[in-house]
């Protein structure tokens, strides 16, 4: 207790542009039920990329072991870990992909943690409408409270077209409509629900008609993967984070004239790849960000 | 080869109101072909105010077609020749990319449409 309590004051609110990152999750009626008043921090991992191999990470068969490596290293234990999509790399040979997943499971079965959350990325779903993924990880979206939040995992890679589609989104709908409008809700994607920058295919087809299924609910907080970097955003009330990855990252948006992998730097090996942590803190339910490298530095 | 009416006849209404002179002369036909992973040609240069017609085909499997500053969207399918009317009103700079995932190599998949002034 003593060493979380150490590490746990070393958590503090993150700032970008004068504004502390931080969302405001108060809580409601399912808060007192659960007794979801507890602290309580949970772990973003994404876009592994499990079976990758090029030169922007020449060691990206070691950089998902470090991080499992880092995760279990620290005395502190979340109390679930998401990973937000492309956990293996595609490739067009199914018997491929599906060793890529077995690998993967092997690897993350290392990490010390109750309960692991996974969703597909295009690039271990879209391919096959995310029939091997399902064989391995479950269902494609899902549901869960925790603590007070509701947590709504979303699909939008199993369309090659990047939808969520009306039966999703009218099951969104219905799994909303359980919960109060002041209800804390976590949604977890793996691409932007909103457009961040379709010139890079950077969004989701019928992410507006998501957006506004959510828009009536008052405490909602999006994280999602896809474009290898931290990105923080609003749309109105809604906060969304992106996450690094852990196999390279890629550039601002727009930041360049054509998106490639930002090149290997073997001075600086995890340069721009990591995990975060994300921590819930009190009867408001609010949510605070940290960010660590593969090698489990705070950043 | 079969041509996609049904998206030449919803791009009308992305291309804006054809102008007198468009409908005088026969618009220039400038043909992309789709195929893992990129666009040939991935440069297309249109003048401010012509009107052209972009033919899409796929040499390999369905790939997506948008250019999202133009409003442009649409499916190119193997076997199908799709058309799409422009006549860009803003000299520029717009990105293309393929948007419906096709493989490892998908996310190079992009050119740029140049509207020259």
């Amino acid at each position: 207790m003593a060493n979380e309590l150490d590490r746990r004051a070393l958590l503090q609110l993150l700032g970008f542009g004068g504004v502390v990152l931080g969302s405001g999750l108060p809580g409601f009626s399912l808060v007192q039920a659960a007794g979801g008043s507890q602290d309580f921090f949970f772990l973003q991992l994404s876009d592994a990329h499990w079976g990758f191999s090029g030169p922007p990470n020449p060691e990206a068969d070691q950089t998902l072991k470090q991080a499992v490596r880092a995760v279990n290293a620290s005395t502190a234990r979340p109390e679930f870990i998401v990973f937000t999509g492309d956990l293996t790399h595609t490739t067009d040979d199914d018997a491929i992909r599906r060793k890529r997943m077995a690998e993967f499971k092997a690897i993350v079965a290392d990490l010390k943690v109750p309960k692991v959350i996974f969703l597909p990325g295009e690039h271990d779903a879209a391919l096959d409408k995310g029939q091997a993924y399902q064989e391995n990880f479950g269902p494609l979206h899902q549901t869960f409270d925790h603590r007070g939040i509701r947590f709504i995992s979303l699909d939008n890679v199993s369309d090659p077209g990047a939808s969520v589609g009306d039966t999703q989104i009218d099951w969104l709908k219905s799994q909303l409509a359980k919960v109060d409008k002041d209800a804390p809700v976590v949604i977890l994607a793996h691409r932007p629900l909103f457009d961040l920058y379709p010139q890079w295919d950077w969004a989701t087809a019928d992410g507006a008609k998501v957006i506004s299924v959510l828009q009536p609910y008052r405490h909602v907080t999006v994280f999602y993967g896809h474009i290898h970097q931290e990105n923080h955003h609003e749309t109105g009330h809604i906060a969304h984070h992106s996450a690094k990855s852990l196999i390279f990252p890629l550039p601002a948006p727009g930041s360049v004239p054509k998106k490639a992998a930002v090149p290997w730097d073997p001075e600086h090996p995890a340069r721009g790849l990591g995990y975060r942590e994300i921590d819930v803190k009190g009867k408001a339910r609010t949510v605070s960000i940290q960010e660590f490298d593969v090698k489990g530095a705070k950043v | 080869m079969r041509l996609s009416l049904g998206t030449l006849l919803g791009l009308a209404l992305l291309a804006g109101p054809a102008r007198a002179e468009d409908t005088a002369a026969a618009p220039r036909v400038i043909k992309i072909v789709a195929k893992k992973f990129d666009f040939t040609p991935a440069e297309v240069h249109i003048k401010k105010g012509e009107h052209v017609v972009l033919e899409l085909t796929s040499a390999d499997r369905k790939h997506g077609f948008k250019v999202p500053e133009l409003g442009i969207r649409v499916e190119v399918q193997p076997g199908t020749t799709t058309r799409v009317d422009v006549t860009p009103q803003k000299a520029g700079k717009f990105a293309f990319a393929c948007d419906i995932f096709c493989g490892d190599g998908h996310e190079d998949m992009t050119g740029t449409l140049i509207v020259d002034p």
